[in-house]
């Protein structure tokens, strides 16, 4: 198979990389295992929450200047604030095109509610979601909760502790529905795709509105789990226009439904794109000559090569096996690329679970232009993106979903400036 | 007085649980006090082995003895804590066959039973075991799980009157010229002192037991051995696989519930650190270099966890240089050796020989006080042994089958009170290891639950392969259900839990399982927001 480009990895920079070649018409193909991080993410995209010293940031490009000095094999030093800028303007409209509909600001970070109830920094959150431009004010005084009977994945004890910080008081609903015990009657089963297929039914949406009515009277807004509109669009507005109260929701526990939802966008709008997308295949080997790769052969395609111009390594890092940790090294396993990552084992991690640790920024070796490098030398048409690049610190640093998104738009770039 | 009592126990490992107990069936008014959780020391840091005694009987032929005795008392007294899986010692081309026969001699001579068998059957029924093996005897081993037994005494104890005030740390032994009438103890739940007085004081402290005797300047001579282990991801063999030479590093691999685990090491540590114990890589490297000797398939198995015990090793009093360390049972009557009247320490011995190191403590503690009443914990079957596991199957018949499993498994036939009335109940909070939100509500009720850490020792919530990734958060969300103030410290729980999870996970962070702590840093620090700051600022 001949393609212009193959991407490596179907996560949120390969998506978002093969969306930018596709829609300039190049014919692009997608090699995915299947889970990536957008599975249980939280509904928000952050851009650059803090600085590695600890400071908060609040206009994430302005924070890229001290980012460079501090940190300056940070992917977003790498590129250049400039340049960050300038794609990061573009993102909103990029998604919104893919039907993931945000709202936020690459100079101003607001905050996203989290399912403990915490508010941390985010650059653009799904519609619905609740979020707040400071991170003590809610836009409510009282709010009730409402969560479905036997949900586990939920806490709305844990939101009413940290929301009664701010000065909101908050009550409890909950809602149970026929449909519902079918599901219960497997342990297991009460997670939050499960519930949200049974909303999806609209008389189930009708039972949920009611609910809210009844606990309408004590709040002057209400708060729902995000479970619901796993396969359509409209939930929330059908349940706006059954209430006279604003409704907010909030993330779970993974299973993440607007993860979900957001990986399911991305993939449509590449496919709708032209793009194809071979998802639940692993790329088992590839062949290089004269310092490039000529093709590379999956699992489920046995001899059948994919060839291409160009080929990005967007296969993140360790938990997707991007990035494979032995006793004494980190390996990359599709290239056998270079990587970055301090000797002896005892250095990789700190003795708190909550510290920053190094392992989080070890990953693929670069040069300036993402090229990955493998026995010293760049592989001019190989190009790494996202999770799996060195030198950040993607949960600490709250950067996770900006240096794939950037990462990607800078190499899809490079790729089209490159004929 | 409600602060008298006859009896004081300071530590609550199996030793101490067992006094406990021990005394309370006896009629005695028993108080016992454990700085932390119960079986938080030694007492949950090893093996989980059901010793034959096999193990000692070159070596020590008194320590196989009562080894043997009390494994086959255990088997009764506490079956729903012992599985009676068999241990096979086997000899590599590397050891020779030579010990063997000492071996089995040494064995008979102990009462344990050993049949040596071909090592085409000890494959057959052990295909785990090394197959390059050139012999196997086959000894009554088993596992045992400590976190059980130690609570099933903590239970009987209370049901026969005993107080068990667990976070309730002693801070002085209160001394009345020569005789020692209680305890002072800080009691961290209220943050305040509290003064206990009893006839008799027992240290059950393990190697703390060292600092406490030395509160009244009591010195006894205790050599902190470090014993560090592996968990693995799942169950390995199903015999426990022992190598048949000279007890060394690394060579007891125990099947237990969902896992295996293999150890232990041994080293010297100084008392500075008995209360930070971290395992180190060179450990790490001796543990899997020996255990894939007796278990090729170890050196592809996921790694779950380690951790490391410290065993209180006693030097005989008659030899101040240490070097005659003994693991036999050590029973000090401070009147008769300190001239300290009301006072005994317990130490030495092992966590198979819990329940007659009780018997013995429980016996001077009672001729002290004037007590004729025989010991009856021998015989007596604990909480959760009183019905076998077919006659609780049948009670508990609305559980779903593999839950049902795991339930009698920890609980016995106290399985029966865990509500499963409806299907919230059933619900699973813990997929790894079957754990529904009735079984974690049962725990909050009646098995003195204070934090996750704690409900992890009662029922393997977070113990499975994923090491608490999701189970942890809803376990914690069911603590927090109970009051504005419960969340907080749920909260604050979950956040030390990680930090606790995180300690054993650091030793062999890599693989799957640097790939489950970088998603656990996704889910708990990214998605929920958590931090360091929300164990300080919720603790407070």
């Amino acid at each position: 198979m001949i393609f212009d480009t193959v991407i490596i990895g179907g996560g949120l920079a390969g998506m978002v990389c093969g969306i930018r070649l596709a829609e300039a018409g190049k014919r692009c193909a997608i090699v995915s295992q299947g889970q990536s991080a957008i599975h249980f993410s939280s509904g928000s995209f952050e851009l650059l929450g803090r600085l590695p010293d600890g400071t908060a940031v609040s206009d994430p490009v302005e924070a890229m200047d001290r980012l460079r000095e501090i940190s300056p094999e940070h992917p977003y030093s790498v590129l250049g604030r400039q340049r960050c800028e300038q794609y990061a303007m573009q993102v909103p409209d990029l998604l919104r095109a893919a039907d993931i509909p945000v709202s936020g600001d690459c100079r101003k970070n607001h905050f996203r509610i989290t399912p403990m109830g915490k508010a941390t920094p985010a650059w653009l959150t799904i519609r619905g979601y609740l979020t707040t431009e400071e991170p003590e004010q809610l836009p409510f005084g009282k709010a009730c909760i409402i969560n479905v009977d036997g949900f586990l994945d939920f806490y709305p004890e844990f939101i009413a502790e940290e929301f009664a910080r701010h000065g909101v008081a908050c009550s409890f609903g909950s809602v149970n529905l026929p449909d519902l015990e079918k599901i219960r009657k497997n342990p297991s089963e009460m997670r939050s795709t499960n519930i949200a297929r049974v909303f999806d039914h609209e008389e189930n949406l009708e039972v949920l509105a009611a609910k809210i009515r009844e606990c309408r009277k004590e709040c002057d807004a209400l708060i729902l789990p995000a479970i619901i509109g796993l396969n359509r669009n409209d939930s929330l507005e059908i349940l706006k226009s059954k209430v006279d109260i604003p409704i907010y929701l909030l993330p779970t526990l993974p299973p993440s439904i607007p993860g979900i939802k957001a990986q399911q966008a991305l993939q449509h709008r590449f496919r709708s794109l032209g793009g194809e997308y071979f998802l639940g295949d692993t790329v088992v080997s590839a062949n290089m000559e004269n310092g490039s790769v000529k093709e590379i052969f999956t699992v489920n395609h046995g001899n059948i090569p994919f060839r291409a111009d160009n080929f990005v390594l967007a296969t993140g890092s360790f938990f997707s096996k991007g990035l494979v940790a032995t006793p004494d090294a980190i390996r990359e396993p599709v290239f056998d690329a270079d990587t970055v990552f301090v000797p002896e084992r005892k250095n990789w991690y700190s003795m708190r679970f909550f510290d920053r640790h190094n392992y989080q920024s070890f990953g693929v070796r670069t040069d300036t232009e993402l090229h990955v490098v493998k026995g010293d030398k760049a592989i001019g048409n190989l190009y790494c993106i996202g999770a799996g690049l060195a030198g950040f610190n993607p949960v600490h640093d709250g950067c996770g979903a900006g240096v794939s998104i950037l990462s990607a738009m800078y190499v899809a770039d490079r790729i089209l400036k490159g004929e | 007085m409600n602060n008298t009592y006859d009896v004081i126990i300071i530590g609550g490992g199996a030793t101490g649980a067992g006094i406990a107990r021990d005394c309370s069936l006896r009629g005695l008014k028993a108080l016992l006090l454990e700085r932390s959780d119960i079986s938080t020391g030694a007492t949950g840091r090893n093996h989980g082995l059901l010793h034959s005694g096999a193990r000692y009987a070159v070596t020590d032929h008194e320590s196989a003895v009562e080894c043997i005795k009390e494994n086959m008392i255990l088997r009764k007294i506490a079956a729903h804590c012992v599985e009676e899986t068999d241990g096979l010692f086997i000899s590599l081309p590397e050891d020779g066959l030579e010990y063997q026969a000492t071996f089995v001699d040494a064995c008979r001579n102990a009462g344990i039973r050993a049949e040596i068998i071909d090592p085409k059957e000890a494959l057959r029924i052990e295909p785990a075991a090394n197959p390059a093996l050139i012999g196997a005897v086959r000894v009554p081993d088993g596992a045992i799980d400590p976190f059980r037994l130690t609570s099933s005494n903590i239970l009987d104890a209370k049901a026969h009157g005993a107080e068990i005030h667990t976070y309730t740390e002693v801070t002085e032994l209160i001394r009345e010229q020569d005789r020692i009438t209680g305890v002072k103890a800080f009691d961290y739940r209220t943050r305040s002192e509290v003064s206990y007085y009893a006839q008799v004081v027992i240290n059950a402290g393990g190697i703390w037991g060292h600092g406490i005797a030395a509160k009244v300047g009591i010195t006894i001579n205790m050599l902190p051995a470090k014993g560090a282990l592996l968990i693995f991801g799942h169950r390995v063999n199903n015999h426990v696989l022992n190598r048949c030479r000279k007890p060394a590093d690394a060579d007891i691999l125990v099947p237990g519930d969902t896992i295996s685990l293999i150890g232990t090491t041994s080293s010297k540590v100084p008392f500075s650190e008995i209360d930070n114990m971290t395992v180190t890589p060179e450990e790490v490297d001796i543990l899997l270099r020996e255990g894939e000797k007796l278990s090729p398939r170890l050196a592809y198995t996921r790694i779950l966890r380690a951790y490391a015990g410290v065993r209180p090793l006693v030097a005989s009093d008659d030899d101040p240089s240490g070097r005659t360390v003994s693991r036999g049972i050590v029973l000090l009557d401070h009147a008769t050796r300190d001239g300290m009247e009301g006072f005994i320490t317990i130490t030495g011995g092992k966590l198979m020989t819990y329940r007659l190191m009780a018997e013995w403590a429980t016996d001077l503690a009672c001729r002290k006080i004037g007590v004729s009443e025989k010991c009856r914990t021998a015989t007596t079957p604990l909480p959760g042994s009183n019905e076998s596991r077919k006659e609780v199957d049948k009670k508990t018949r609305n559980i779903p089958l593999a839950q049902r499993r795991s339930l009698i498994a920890r609980h016995g036939d106290l399985a029966t009170k865990i509500d499963d009335k409806n299907h919230f109940k059933n619900s699973l909070v813990c997929e790894c290891e079957e754990v529904s939100t009735g079984e974690v509500e049962y725990a909050l009720e009646n098995l003195a639950v204070n934090n996750l850490i704690d409900l992890r020792r009662r029922t393997r919530v977070g113990m499975g392969t994923c090491q608490g990734e999701l189970c942890a958060c809803r376990a914690a969300g069911i603590m927090g259900r109970r009051s504005p103030v419960c969340a907080k410290k749920a909260k604050a729980d979950l956040a030390a839990f990680l930090n606790e999870r995180w300690k054993g996970m650091e030793p062999i962070a890599w693989g799957d399982t640097l790939r489950e702590s970088e998603y656990t840093t996704w889910i708990y620090e990214g998605v929920c927001g958590l931090s360091d700051e929300t164990e300080k600022t919720s603790a407070q």
